[in-house]
């Protein structure tokens, strides 16, 4: 067994949630320069400019990219061969928000779902873990903006709907939520499995590398397919009309029962900020 | 593309000059406001109080930046949702607002009153809160301190870049953009 202590994970949340608020990643920004020239209005172009532009103030003036510095959502993959010491997993990766978005100055946007109180530290955090296989510890953030998050959606489907009532419903969440989820957008789709694992397929979906195609031929043709028909929605960049509403789409798949067609469309900005760090 | 520049506090004659899907570069003091200051400043006018700055010609932007980092005037400070402003910003455009910032679609009855009273609508860009905070001069809090990033400040703006997204005639860039880009 591998020993690893809480305090790395704790040290790692902190580092990361910064770093993801501050720094663009390179793959976000190449997608984003590539785009001017897919974008056909000159308003949409310009908008993009400001964004590649906003990109590199926040790196090298030290702001937040955006001001929603999101909830601390947070993918950990423990590998079985890992034992963790010094303390409780969640609590570590809760010190490691707190200390982030408090030092990072941060935006903290945690609240009582009902009396709206702030939480106060950002906590507690998203957080998804996993078991694998191996003795690493993989950690993933994405601070996650309301605007975008707000449009997403687990809809039910009746199984005879298929692949159509898919697409529909995809294009239906992009319409609803048109400049709102600040667009260009990045569309994670998950399909199958039940009510939470279609949702959390969506979210695992917006992890994917943008520009990169799911591994099964069918599924990368209906990412292509999929955003072809969001592009041709005129939404553009931040809703002002134009040919890049979305920057890519991506989809998992799953099994699912017999009866069901579960599918979950989670929303991301352009902001789109993700770190990873292996331990 | 061609930029006009455009000052604080916004004259009639050049909000009846602006046109949908111009870009302007604005600068002036401007003042922050989301929806706890929104319905504080409702509240304020039911109980016959006095709201914390004069709407008449002024410019509110819907915004509730990060903190500030130190050596920094502001932190980023791009746009929020306008739509959740909807319910009050009839009120305050009638009593003399001329311009709102924010991002997303306007009510019906928000458009009505922009055309009524003369008042137009710009978009910031969303998500690009750190370039923002670049035209930004000085902040102060005027009004609500206790509600942290919803609390209401003067901004003094340099050059902020702004599309107009609703001009004072009725016209949208979201209905006009997007059908000129339909495929
Ligand atoms: S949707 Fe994204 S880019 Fe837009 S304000 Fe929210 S976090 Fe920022």
């Amino acid at each position: 067994m591998r020993e690893v202590h809480v305090d790395r994970i704790m040290g790692a949340l902190e580092e990361l949630f910064v770093d993801a608020n501050y720094n663009l990643s390179q793959n976000v920004l190449d997608i984003l320069e590539g785009s001017i020239e897919k974008e056909e209005s000159p308003v949409g172009k310009e908008v993009i400019r400001e964004l590649i532009r906003n990109a590199n103030v926040a790196r090298d003036e030290h702001i937040p990219i955006c001001q929603d510095t999101g909830l601390a959502v947070t993918f950990i993959e423990v590998g079985q061969d890992v034992h963790i010491v010094g303390g409780s997993l969640s609590d570590a990766v809760d010190e490691g928000v707190r200390r982030g978005y408090e030092k990072g100055y941060l935006r903290k946007s945690a609240c009582h779902p009902f009396s709206r109180k702030n939480t106060g530290d950002n906590t507690p955090a998203i957080l998804h873990a996993k078991i694998v296989p191996g003795d690493k510890v993989k950690i993933t953030v994405l601070p996650k903006g309301g605007g975008s998050e707000n449009y997403g959606e687990v809809r039910m489907l009746v199984p005879s709907q298929g692949k159509e009532g898919m697409k529909a419903f995809v294009l239906e969440m992009v319409t609803k939520g048109g400049p709102n989820p600040c667009p260009p957008i990045i569309v994670g789709v998950g399909i199958g499995g039940n009510l939470e694992t279609s949702a959390l397929l969506s979210k695992e979906a917006l992890m994917e590398p943008l520009g990169k195609r799911n591994p099964d031929q069918a599924l990368a043709a209906l990412e292509v397919e999929l955003l072809d028909a969001i592009n041709k929605s005129g939404i553009g960049p931040q809703g002002y009309g134009g040919t890049v509403t979305a920057l890519d789409v991506h989809v998992k798949m799953m099994p699912c029962h017999i009866a069901s067609l579960p599918v979950a469309v989670n929303i991301q900005c352009h902001a789109h900020r993700i770190k990873e760090m292996i331990i | 593309m061609e930029i006009r520049r455009i000052k604080t506090p916004l004259e009639a004659g050049v909000i009846e000059e602006l046109k949908v899907g111009e870009k302007v570069l604005l600068s002036g003091s401007i003042y922050t406001a989301r929806d706890a200051a929104h319905k504080r400043f409702m509240d304020t006018l039911r109980d016959g109080g006095t709201l914390p700055f004069d709407m008449v010609n002024q410019v509110i932007y819907y915004c509730g930046p990060s903190p500030a980092p130190p050596g920094k005037v502001i932190g980023a400070c791009g746009p929020t949702t306008s739509s959740r402003m909807d319910a009050y910003a009839p009120k305050l455009i009638s009593l003399g607002l001329k311009g709102m910032i924010g991002k997303g679609k306007r009510s019906q009855t928000v458009k009505d009153a922009m055309k009524q009273y003369r008042a137009v609508y710009f978009g910031a860009t969303g998500g690009a809160g750190a370039l923002l905070s670049k035209s930004v001069l000085s902040s102060e809090i005027i009004a609500y301190e206790e509600m942290g990033p919803e609390a209401v400040m003067r901004l003094e703006v340099r050059d902020m870049p702004l599309f107009v997204i609703n001009d004072a005639n009725g016209n949208d860039l979201y209905d006009f953009g997007m059908s000129e880009y339909k495929r």
